[in-house]
């Protein structure tokens, strides 16, 4: 199959401040990849995932320089429309973090604020997203409760079901599974090879093993800078630097 | 061994001296709480040997030193009512959207400086407030709407909001701004724009917190006596104009305290208004309290 790019970082320097939290980056990002983004905490992982769908915007006190293109369009181009990016941008954080509403509205929040008003589809898309989450079963009865009860591991479940619900390109994910079980943890590592069909798939991770599980591409980050990039087969068996071979093994600092 | 289980006694003993310290000084200020009630009920309660609980809470005449008089406090309760009613009117909207602005929308230098100024003028006297409504306002309405006089219920109204709006400002913001980010995030990054993220989940996360801003603001304004005193108009009548001037109930108690005979019916009249608007309070405040209990949860737990 014919590779075809989705994502593409040119050069991008990120600013908090004074403070340079990332130097050139550039990565290419293919369509029905999943790519991970690893490295030690701090060295820019989460920033750069924010950038990726203007979630940085948020801070007033940010500086960027360069280019993302989002199929050859930049997305920091002033007529771009934030909304929609996001739209097509899908997140899930690194904390879960679900609406204190109950379990559907959760899910048809996404609907709802793009418009969709449709009782059924909206009903029968809850529903095929929690079943592709592998919630469904869990919450199928109390689907009108609150989230908020829910476990840590089943909230972050949910809040995947959410972001899928709006049916984005691009799914960017926060290191989904800290907060989770092994069990947990397998059910999303699933997830994520089949949603790879019609995704694109960004992970950031601090598991070695599921980067070398679930993803394409690995990138390693360290001190804002990207160190190295290759097949996640390549880097695990051949990187070429030796730092990355460090961090891989473990050997790291 | 031998030598920490010791001080761990004397600790022990330290911690019950603490413990029975603090509960006698909350013992004294909850006693002082029940005598000024049970004083209130003493001596309001004897009024009913005059008039039946339903001619003086429904009795549409207030003329207390007539001959024989007349003790019907309803215009009284509507005009509490009413002043408290208008004034959540004005002040409520103005609260609340200025908390939005201030927490979602203001930048950090504006935040900075406005909140400290909404929150100072809550502590402007209200003797000063009620100036203010008498000398600049009041001549203002006569002249504008062409009416007799320019103390009446929306002078009043006015003020109230003018003092109610701190409080409920205050506390709003505070309830909005703690509203965690990775919920403001969370919507955000579903596509949702900036005041979709406000009305659909910042506000009713943070819905308990604005209720018991509001709430207390009420209570503020229903309680208030100095500027209701001064600007109302002082007229026990049920009024059916936004002009026309009416009595609150604790004007009515701070003007004819000093005049009416001690223990005579009128005195007694004043302290059962005193024990009507007490009621009143107290339901606001347990409201208050229930709501913002009911709905914690929701803040709580969502992280
Ligand atoms: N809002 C912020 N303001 C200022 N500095 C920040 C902010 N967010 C992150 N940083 C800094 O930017 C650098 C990169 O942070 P980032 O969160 O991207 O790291 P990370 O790789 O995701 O780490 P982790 O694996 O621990 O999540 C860090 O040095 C951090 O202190
Ligand atoms: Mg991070």
């Amino acid at each position: 199959m014919e590779k075809s790019l989705k994502i593409a970082i040119k050069e991008l320097n990120f600013f908090y401040r004074d403070f340079k939290a990332l130097t050139d980056i550039s990565l290419d990002v293919y369509a029905h990849e999943v790519t991970a983004f690893i490295g030690p905490s701090g060295c820019g992982k989460s920033t750069l995932l924010r950038c990726l769908n203007r979630m940085n915007d948020l801070i007033s006190y940010r500086r960027i320089e360069g280019k993302i293109l989002l199929d050859d369009q930049n997305i920091y181009d002033p007529n771009v429309d934030v909304v929609s990016l996001r739209r097509r941008i899908g997140m899930v954080f690194q904390k879960p973090n679900p609406f204190p509403k109950s379990i559907f509205e959760n899910v048809a929040y996404g609907m709802r604020v793009n418009g969709f008003k449709d009782k059924a589809y909206m009903a029968q898309q809850v529903e095929t997203t929690l079943k592709s989450a592998a919630l469904w079963d869990e919450v199928k009865d109390r689907i009108h409760e609150s989230a908020l009860g829910l476990s840590g591991g089943q909230q972050q479940r949910l809040c995947i079901a959410r972001a899928m619900a709006v049916e984005p390109d691009v799914l960017l994910m926060d290191e989904p599974c800290s907060a989770l079980d092994p069990i947990a943890t397998q059910k999303i590592e699933e997830l994520i090879h089949q949603l790879k069909e019609t995704y694109t798939i960004i992970i950031v991770t601090h598991n070695m093993q599921q980067a070398a599980r679930v993803s394409d591409i690995t990138a390693f980050f360290y001190l804002g800078e990207l160190v190295e990039t290759d097949k996640t087969n390549t880097i695990f068996t051949r990187p070429k630097l030796r730092q990355t071979e460090d961090y891989i093994t473990g050997r790291f600092g | 061994m031998i030598k920490s289980s010791n001080s761990g006694k004397s600790r022990c003993r330290t911690e019950k001296i603490i413990r029975i310290t603090f509960f006698c000084i909350s013992l004294a200020s909850i006693a002082t709480l029940v005598l000024i009630t049970i004083f209130l009920f003493m001596e309001g309660l004897p009024v009913l040997k005059e008039v039946s609980i339903n001619d003086f809470i429904f009795g549409k005449y207030w003329y207390p030193t007539d001959d024989p008089p007349a003790f019907g406090i309803f215009p009284l309760i509507v005009g509490s009512i009413a002043v408290t009613g208008v004034s959540s009117v004005i002040s409520i909207p103005l609260g609340v959207l200025t908390a939005i602005y201030l927490a979602e929308a203001a930048s950090t230098n504006v935040r900075q400086w406005v909140k400290p100024i909404v929150e100072l003028m809550a502590v402007l006297p209200s003797v000063v407030i009620g100036f203010f409504g008498m000398v600049i306002i009041a001549p203002f309405l006569q002249e504008v709407f062409d009416i007799p006089t320019g103390l009446n219920l929306f002078n009043a109204s006015l003020m109230l909001a003018f003092m109610s709006i701190p409080t409920i400002c205050s506390i709003s913001e505070d309830a909005i701004f703690s509203v965690p980010t990775e919920l403001k995030e969370a919507s955000l990054a579903l596509g949702a724009t900036h005041w979709e993220t406000i009305s659909r989940v910042i506000l009713p996360a943070s819905l308990s917190g604005i209720t018991t801003a509001i709430i207390l603001g009420m209570s503020r304004a229903i309680g208030e006596t100095m500027v209701v005193l001064m600007v109302a108009g002082g007229a026990a009548i049920i009024p059916i104009s936004l002009f026309d001037p009416v009595r609150p109930m604790p004007a009515s108690i701070v003007a004819e305290m000093a005049e009416a005979p001690f223990r005579g019916d009128h005195y007694h009249a004043l302290f059962a208004t005193a024990v009507v608007l007490f009621l009143f309070t107290l339901l606001f405040n347990l409201a208050a309290d229930h709501i913002s209990h009911k709905y914690k949860q929701v803040g709580a737990s969502t992280l």
